[in-house]
């Protein structure tokens, strides 16, 4: 018997998030990153015959969606004509060694580690999330990465500021707990 | 002054702590909090984990979908899944 089983009713609510930080760590286009996870939501409806329950739900249509971002590159990539990197030296420069300075690596600059430690991080994030009661994820959510003030949060959900304040300390303990041994 | 204006429990301490981590709590319960830090080990341990949980937060750029969003994406779903059931 196949160890997982599929539930589309479920994707959006379970895996949107998870898989919409996924794309944008890697697109960096919001808009972009939203019809790519749609599409793979659809793509995995109409493949839902080919899964085996071998791998996990998630673990599956994180393999549809690279499929997507890889072909979305290609996409662009060919419209684009190629990819073309051309580096300018200043020829008129007098003093010698001044490029040396110009095109010295920014200390500043985020480096390509610094952004796959972060896209990393932020998967193991959405991990510890997902292990959280629906409702406290999403207060978490809202107020701590999309930044919603207390009173937009109460008013849509229907709750008094005292159980928001009761649910986020709950969220951020266990979150904090499941960070800790898988990331700290 | 009674004593109780500036001695908070350590619930009260661990709400402030995670008001302030959103920038909502007043210079008055920074204060208290302040007080309670400066001799509960317990107090100090939680907000310890709390800031650092923050900062990895903020490090993460970790992002999701907003409501509005998610149910344009929910919707457009449901009418395929209807095709499919």
């Amino acid at each position: 018997m196949a160890k997982h089983q599929i539930n589309p009713n479920n994707w959006i609510s379970e895996y949107s998030d998870y898989l919409f930080h996924y794309t944008i760590s890697r697109v960096n286009d919001r808009e972009m990153a939203q019809d790519l996870v749609s599409e793979t939501f659809l793509a995995g409806l109409k493949s839902m015959s080919n899964f085996k329950g071998e791998a996990s739900e998630r673990t599956w249509l994180i393999s549809i969606l690279k499929r997507k971002i890889i072909d979305y590159y290609r996409k662009i990539n060919s419209n684009k004509g190629k990819a073309e990197v051309r580096m300018t030296y200043n020829n008129e420069s007098e003093v010698e060694g001044d490029w040396l300075e110009e095109h010295v690596a920014d200390p500043f600059d985020q480096t390509a580690e610094d952004k796959l430690e972060n896209s990393e991080l932020g998967d193991a994030i959405h991990e510890c999330l997902g292990k959280l009661p629906q409702k406290q994820a999403n207060v978490f959510k809202m107020k701590t990465i999309l930044g919603y003030d207390t009173e937009t949060i109460c008013n849509d959900l229907n709750i008094t500021p005292s159980n928001l304040w009761v649910i986020i300390h709950r969220a951020r303990t266990a979150l904090a707990d499941c960070m800790e041994k898988n990331w700290f | 002054m009674k004593k109780s204006f500036l001695f908070i429990s350590c619930e009260e301490a661990q709400h402030i702590c995670n008001k302030r981590q959103y920038g909502e709590a007043t210079g008055w319960e920074r204060m208290k909090l302040g007080i309670r830090l400066s001799w509960c080990r317990i107090t100090r341990a939680y907000s310890n984990r709390n800031n650092k949980l923050s900062e990895i937060m903020q490090k993460s750029d970790v992002s999701c979908l907003k409501d509005d969003e998610r149910s344009n994406m929910q919707k457009q779903f449901e009418e395929e899944l209807a095709k499919h059931q």
